[in-house]
């Protein structure tokens, strides 16, 4: 088990034809994802490493019976492409595209409402569920199945967490890049749940940024819901102050949103701390097996 | 893209947002002409008393001298000089404060009472929303923090827009009386018109003033749009005005790199903006400052880190550079011959620690190794790396 993704998740990528969505077609497919179709408006009937790409969304999942769809396309025209998505109904989509208008995603979330679909994203990594489905932008080979569920803001970083998780002998059952853009199709709370249920997770990490309020409902809801271990950093406790313009960010905050608060509700709800970002493995193995010290890092 | 006060309130007028009869000056003589402008529109007389207020992308103005009484033509020119070519320092701006190249002249209008409005996203809930409190003015962020439940947020539901019921009860809620509720409601629909036209992601009236002659006026406007949507708003692109940004993180912005300047003087290169305020982090815990913020961008290519160490050198302060890559897609053998090539162009005199992670880790580390560059230090864990760094920073 895992979440979202396995051995069973048939993908198409939207925007395949395009630069960045070809090449991690490639390394899609490397990974063993079964990457069943493409699409591009008017390359329909071509192929993009043996994938067959397909004119509509609608078109792809008709002939390919794909169930998520991992989607390239500009943001300018992200809108539409995710639109279509909605309107076939897969249950999985993955935006990975940057810089999409935060009211385009306002119209998005609204128009998923009560639907049985979720979107991962906008400007995220995408998911993997290692050793079984990437669908995604992250370095493959850095993951190991396991039984860690790993739920992110960040790119690098999360690459950075699960490397070091690795490297301690954790494994990972899913690992999930929300997204850093203000508007996002999944937050950490909506995901938490399902790590809760899944049996193969055992602990739940959680990577964090300042701003936002996500690390305050997360910590809300893992006081009332989640009985599995939940580790967290959150990155930017050093930040100065933003500088900023008007008092509404300030207000709606109310007084959260600075990685010290955050570090300080999160550990109210029973969360462990992780207190450098060099320590995420460390401290996982630290307490989820004591018994088994971390070997000291080569120097 | 933040907008000046000038800027909204122009916005404002076009919809029916009613603002207080100003003009913009970019000069002490122009202020004074603006001055007569004002008086003779609204038919004042000797000792017509308008504001002179510099125009800034940031709040708190009022309490640093930001915003000048004047009296008279001559006294409109004095204040414009005192504060035209400025820097104003308030609690939003940070240090160095900001430059001030324009000043609004307005009617200066007494306030009986001063609401607050404001229209942003909320962000968990993904929905506009509209925050109102009737105690607005200079301190709302003071009764924000000890009484909250006096600023009322009421959601907008996208497809709808703004209720009949929302605005009665947030007219209800500033206790408005003959006009003013169905102008409120005309101000509510107008900002909500605004922020869906122009893709903002704030809108801001404070406060929005009810005068001793009973006008309801908007006297202060804050309006930021949204940076990912521009591109749809080409006619907006022309109300940037680059010299309220910091110059490194303009140039820095223009060619794809996010930078943030800072205090201390270990530079940082970092690909990822999570990575990167994790770096600082970890330079703070190590017991050194870090001198800036800089997330390289995805493609960490031989050019993008040539650009990334010349903004990080501008800055004279910084005595080491830590440079913390993941090499993900990009291999970190590329980023090796990218940081020495980047590095030999320059010509580098400061420490370089850097900490390579990932993908081709092995080559990367072997290439800088082999290199043999004497300034060019290669750190396996962040850790130790980030503890190097503030090493011969201090040294």
């Amino acid at each position: 088990m895992s979440i979202l993704v396995d051995k069973s998740t048939r993908v198409i990528v939207q925007g395949i034809t395009g630069q960045a969505g070809a090449f991690h077609t490639e390394k899609m497919l490397e990974y063993g994802t079964h990457i069943v179709g493409g699409v591009t408006p008017g390359k329909g009937g071509t192929q993009v490493q043996g994938v067959p790409v397909f004119n509509t969304v609608r078109d792809a999942v008709r002939a390919t019976r794909a169930n998520a769809t991992i989607s390239f396309v500009p943001a300018r025209f992200a809108y539409d492409a995710t639109l279509e998505a909605i309107e076939a109904a897969l249950p999985l989509i993955v935006i990975i595209t940057e810089g999409i208008p935060t009211l385009d995603m306002v119209r998005i979330r609204q128009r998923i409402e009560g639907q049985p679909i979720r979107i991962i994203g906008p400007n995220c990594p995408g998911l993997i569920t290692p050793g079984a489905c990437k669908v995604g932008i992250m370095p493959g080979y850095i993951h190991r199945p396991g039984s860690i569920g790993l739920l992110s803001r960040s790119g690098t970083l999360t690459y950075d967490a699960v490397y070091q998780l690795t490297q301690v002998g954790l494994g990972q059952s899913t690992c999930i890049g929300i997204g850093g853009d203000p508007v996002l199709g999944s937050s950490f709370v909506h995901l938490l749940d399902l790590f809760e249920r899944d049996p193969q997770t055992e602990a739940i990490v959680l990577i964090g940024e300042i701003g936002g309020t996500e690390e305050e409902e997360a910590a809300t809801f893992i006081n009332a819901r989640v009985k599995k271990p939940v580790f967290a950093f959150v990155a930017g406790k050093m930040a100065p102050k933003e500088k900023r313009m008007g008092h509404a960010g300030a207000i709606i905050a109310g007084g959260k949103g600075t990685a010290d608060e955050k570090f300080a509700v999160l550990r109210a709800a029973g969360v462990t701390i992780i207190e450098s970002p060099a320590l995420i493995g460390r401290t996982v193995l630290a307490r989820l097996r004591p018994a088994h010290p971390a070997p000291s890092p080569a120097r | 893209m933040k907008l000046h006060e000038y800027q909204a309130k122009q916005l404002f007028d076009r919809v029916g947002i009613p603002v207080p009869f100003g003009v913009v000056a970019r000069t002490p003589e122009e202020a004074g002409r603006c001055y007569e402008t004002v008086r003779k529109q609204r038919l004042g007389g000797e000792g017509f008393v308008c504001n002179v207020k510099a125009q800034l992308h940031a709040g708190g103005r009022g309490k640093v001298g930001g915003v000048v009484a004047v009296r008279s033509a001559a006294d409109a020119a004095t204040a414009a000089a005192g504060l035209l070519g400025r820097r104003l320092v308030t609690k939003q701006t940070g240090a160095e404060g900001l430059p001030v190249s324009a000043v609004l002249v307005d009617e200066r209008s007494t306030l009986a009472r001063e609401l607050y409005l404001a229209l942003t996203i909320d962000r968990f809930h993904a929905q506009p929303m509209i925050l109102a409190s009737a105690r607005g003015g200079m301190d709302i962020e003071d009764v924000a923090a000890t009484a909250p439940s006096a600023i009322v947020r009421t959601p907008i539901e996208i497809a709808i827009g703004v209720s009949d019921a929302a605005c009665a009860e947030i007219a209800r809620q500033f206790q408005l009386t003959g006009e003013h509720p169905a102008i409120c409601a005309r101000v509510i629909r107008a900002m909500w018109e605004v922020f869906q036209a122009h893709d903002a992601s704030l809108i801001e009236i404070n406060p929005l003033g009810i005068t001793t002659d009973n006008r309801l006026l908007a006297v202060d406007a804050k309006v930021t749009l949204d940076d990912n949507a521009l591109f749809r708003h080409p006619e907006l692109a022309a109300l940037r005005d680059e010299s309220q940004e910091h110059p490194l993180e303009l140039k820095a912005s223009q060619i794809g790199i996010s930078y943030v300047g800072l205090d201390g003087n270990i530079g940082c290169l970092v690909n990822g903006a999570g990575l990167a305020m994790a770096t600082n982090d970890i330079i703070k815990l190590s017991g050194g400052n870090p001198a800036n913020f800089l997330d390289v961008g995805g493609g960490a290519n031989v050019e993008q880190v040539t650009n990334a160490f010349a903004i990080i050198l501008a800055d004279t302060r910084v005595k080491a550079v830590l440079v913390n890559i993941f090499g993900g897609i990009m291999r970190c053998d590329w980023i090796a011959e990218g940081l020495l090539k980047a590095t030999q162009q320059l010509e580098v005199k400061v420490p370089i620690v850097v900490r390579l992670q990932g993908t081709n880790v092995e080559e990367g580390r072997r290439l800088l190794t082999t290199a043999q560059r004497l300034n060019l230090i290669s750190v396996n864990e962040l850790a130790d790396a980030a503890r190097k760094a503030v090493e011969l920073a201090t040294a």
